[in-house]
């Protein structure tokens, strides 16, 4: 054994965190409630990650907590190896969408810019710039306060891509935006992220971060549930199924169930095969001399396994999922 | 999924041009003061306020000057500077509701948070609000002292009543009715810091500035010549007035100019370090 060479546990994280979003037991109490429970997860350069989680699961406190609009009850967390505000250049490292409604309505889209460029000791001519880039040249002069959601969201991200930042956190972004403007910033956060960046996105839509993630943390009641990559979490989350249509469901039941399968009664003749390829459904209906009108191979909903295993947070522990509860429904007996 | 070894920054946003590289130095108060001055120029409300400020502040002096030279109540120590400043009475409810509003209006529209994501260090935010506005007040402050002594002056000039800026203590008195304004406002400023709502921190510095001087008259005599040099109305009086008035006495018993001014100095600085802590304490 070697004792003297840094602990192989060690993951390889780029020098001191640059790029990095790292919370280490990140908790926060309001009163009574807890809304971040014990959270630790780190967010790495290069990709988008999701941050998913049904409404009130604490997404938007934790990225307040990351940029220290709340004070953590216990824990920490880090953007590029440090608290957010001794960064040197904040608007420079880190870029923020989280309230885009969060400006003062009697200000032009230009001046709001501004006074954010000033802040940051960002030359003037990034307004012009961000305000170009997100499509909002037009609406530059007028009071933010008559803006459209959509045009509010632009205009929220527009201020988080000011300072050029290698970091950026976006709440909700796609929230009351038409199908084109959720195009846009898909593409958007794509593109941030193919340039290097670090992407961190919240959304409690899991059909949305399939589109968009590659990594996901996800999260229910305050605690972790999953920290995986999408491809992960489909093959953990998702089980493959067959579905069967037959006169003779129970026969067919009977001889998947001794076969070493497990089955779903959805009635009418429907079953659902778990455990079990297309091929060798169709060869024990064959042997048992079993009639099948339908068999298809499918996927459980993405959106219905991410609804069940946050709705259930509290029954699971990080990154676990309960093995058993699909056989736990089998209704073979019947 | 290997993440590409970028050095923060390295990355451009699409269809820019390169940031130049940031100074040696950490952004900081200078960066916060310019742009809590682009948000003050940027809204309406501030203009208006202002101008209403100016308006109810030298129509006020301007009033009671001509209701002196047409021999209503001159008194026995008449101090036409202190009387031509009178307006200052009204002027420091529009610079408390002013200082109140630089920041409830961030906390009621959310602006707040937008504005520590750019600027995260707290204190520097606070410092650069508070001094950018008081630099707008004492500007606005000094603007409506003067109108209001010159238009004065010039009514009761034709009694021959009037003060001119070179007598004693005259220009004192009206460079201190300019900082009494700003002090109003900076009192209100640290309160709106505690209370974040607009309605409340107006209300509250209204009640400081307006109601307690009022209260204070229901107390006994012998109480109020002790009690009453503190309220900071009467305190700031003094610090546009050219003389304590003994006709008066309730005035007879106040501090001297730099005796008020101090009062309403301590006052200042209690409503900011309060802010302050506030500030910097909580959630935002």
């Amino acid at each position: 054994m070697d004792f003297s060479s840094t602990p192989v546990a060690t993951p390889p994280v780029p020098e001191r965190g640059a790029g990095m979003i790292e919370a280490r037991r990140l908790t926060k109490r309001y009163g009574r409630q807890v809304a971040v429970d014990d959270l630790s997860f780190a967010v790495r350069p290069g990709m988008v990650t999701g941050f998913l989680g049904p409404n009130g699961a604490g997404k938007t406190t934790t990225m307040r907590l990351i940029l220290g609009l709340d004070r953590p009850t216990a824990g920490s967390v880090a953007v590029n190896g440090k608290p957010f505000a001794q960064l040197a250049h904040p608007m420079r490292e880190v870029g923020a969408l989280l309230d885009a409604k969060a400006m003062h309505g009697g200000r032009s889209a230009y001046n709001h810019l501004l006074s954010l460029a000033e802040a940051g000791e960002l030359p003037r001519r990034r307004v012009g710039e961000v305000l170009d880039l997100v499509g909002l040249k037009e609406a530059a002069a007028k009071r933010s306060g008559g803006f459209s959601l959509g045009m509010s969201q632009r205009l929220g991200i527009a201020a988080a891509l000011l300072g050029d930042p290698a970091i950026l956190m976006f709440d909700e972004p796609v929230n009351g935006l038409d199908p084109e403007g959720i195009l846009w910033i898909r593409t958007l956060m794509k593109g941030l992220a193919a340039q290097g960046r670090t992407v961190f996105v919240s959304s409690h839509l899991m059909s949305e971060m399939e589109n968009t993630a590659d990594h996901l943390i996800v999260i229910g009641r305050g605690r972790l549930i999953a920290d995986c990559t999408v491809a992960e979490f489909i093959e953990r989350h998702s089980r493959r199924c067959v579905r069967v249509r037959t006169p003779q469901p129970d026969a067919l039941a009977r001889a998947v169930e001794a076969a070493g399968g497990s089955v779903r009664d959805e009635g009418s003749g429907r079953l659902t095969v778990f455990d079990l390829q297309t091929d060798r459904i169709g060869d024990l209906a064959f042997a048992g001399g079993v009639r099948l009108h339908e068999l298809v191979s499918a996927r459980a909903s993405l959106e219905e396994a991410f609804m069940e295993l946050t709705g259930a947070s509290v029954e699971f522990r990080a990154g676990r999922p309960r093995e058993d509860r699909q056989h736990a429904l089998t209704g073979g007996e019947i | 999924m290997a993440a590409p070894d970028v050095a923060p920054g390295a990355a451009r946003t699409p269809g820019s041009a390169a940031l130049p590289a940031p100074g040696s130095r950490a952004a900081g108060f200078r960066g916060a003061l310019r742009s809590e001055f682009v948000k003050i120029r940027s809204t309406r409300s501030t203009y208006w306020t202002l101008l209403g400020m100016v308006l109810i502040t030298v129509a006020l002096g301007v009033l009671e000057c001509y209701g002196a030279a047409h021999d209503f109540d001159t008194g026995g120590d008449f101090d036409p500077t202190n009387r031509s400043l009178d307006g200052i009475f009204l002027g420091q409810l529009v610079m408390a509701a002013l200082g109140a509003l630089t920041v409830t209006s961030e906390y009621s529209t959310g602006m707040v948070r937008t504005s520590l994501t750019a600027m995260p260090r707290r204190g520097v935010v606070f410092a650069a609000k508070a001094v950018a506005f008081a630099a707008v007040a004492l500007a606005t402050g000094l603007a409506t002292s003067l109108g209001a002594f010159l238009l004065g002056q010039a009514l009761l000039s034709d009694k021959h009543m009037n003060a001119t800026l070179g007598q004693p203590y005259v220009l004192r008195a009206v460079i201190g009715g300019a900082l009494f304004l700003t002090f109003c406002g900076l009192i209100a400023y640290g309160i709106g810091m505690v209370l974040r709502h607009t309605a409340g921190a107006i209300t509250a510095s209204c009640a400081l500035l307006f109601v307690v001087p009022l209260l204070a008259t229901v107390l006994p005599q012998s109480w109020q010549n002790d009690v009453n040099k503190w309220v900071p109305s009467y305190a700031g009086n003094q610090m546009f007035s050219t003389r304590p008035d003994p006709a008066d006495p309730a005035m007879s018993h106040m501090f001297s100019f730099w005796g008020g001014f101090a009062v309403v100095a301590g006052y200042t600085a209690l409503a900011l370090i309060g802010g302050m802590i506030a500030f910097r304490a909580r959630d935002a």
